[in-house]
């Protein structure tokens, strides 16, 4: 059963993760992949584009938790966007908007990244 | 209205590919007790929550254990008990972390128990050592739920 699905474009020195289904213990480990993966490719700007995420447990936002860190280390972030109103009460809940940007829209979070690399 | 049982109750294994089917358990429940989608989707993700602790705390992971979720209904309240025959792990000793300090040292456990309190009137737990742990998930209707439901 296909309950969520990853998917990443690339440009432009940044890279969007496009999240689609349930993000719960079962598939966090799948977005853990994707997450080592972008490490690996040393792809430290990302956006991860919520729109097609209907759903998100604490082990979901534990996922994000564990890899801000080495990406802010690499000058990079983890911006979020494009979120339902119950997804983000679940990232509200837990303080998220404290410590990650979260745009409406995908293209908000591109134009920082953008400002910060002509700084 | 299809009228809800007083006490219905489903049994997975231990595994997290069993998740998404709680989850729709208790969706249609709560949906049917009278509940708003925005209030049964806060039950729907305390109980995944309960399930989760369940699968990696009571049971390390072990995928052949089985977890209970029975759902019971009187008047105004709406319990879903989670139950499990693995280690006993006592919550009520923990404190809300604080979510600043939390989350600035990336600490990843810890934010299930706390979504469970937030998300849910009341949390109760029941401990047999060595034989059962309960956790018990309890929302009431609010007046303008119930009113609807009539």
């Amino acid at each position: 059963m296909s309950e969520f699905k990853i998917n990443q474009r690339d440009g432009e020195g940044i890279s969007v993760i496009d999240l689609k289904g349930y993000l719960d213990a079962h598939t966090a480990t799948d977005l853990e992949t994707a997450f080592q993966k972008l490490l690996n490719d040393k792809k430290y700007n990302i956006i991860v584009n919520c729109r097609d995420l209907s759903y998100i447990s604490s082990a979901g936002l534990g996922v994000f938790m564990a890899y801000i860190e080495d990406v802010r280390k690499n000058n990079g972030d983890i911006k979020l966007s494009n979120m339902s109103p119950k997804v983000y009460n679940v990232f509200d809940l837990l303080g998220f908007p404290i410590l990650y940007e979260i745009y409406k829209d995908e293209q908000e979070a591109i134009v920082k990244f953008k400002a910060k690399a002509k700084s | 209205m299809t009228i809800m049982p007083k006490k219905i109750s489903k049994t997975i294994q231990s595994r997290t590919d069993r998740l998404l089917e709680v989850r729709e358990f208790v969706l249609d429940a709560a949906r049917q007790f009278g509940f708003s989608e925005e209030e049964a989707s806060k039950i729907v993700l305390a109980v995944d929550e309960a399930c989760t602790n369940v699968i990696k705390h009571a049971y390390q992971n072990a995928p052949d254990k089985t977890i209970q979720i029975e759902i019971s209904r009187d008047k105004e309240a709406f319990q879903v008990s989670v139950i499990d025959e693995g280690k006993s792990f006592n919550p009520t000793t923990l404190k809300n972390p604080d979510l600043k300090q939390h989350l600035s040292h990336f600490r990843r456990g810890g934010l299930g128990v706390y979504l469970m309190r937030t998300l849910m009137d009341k949390v109760e737990y029941n401990f047999v050592p060595g034989r059962k742990n309960e956790v018990r998930l309890i929302k009431f209707l609010t007046p303008s739920e119930s009113g609807s439901r009539n």
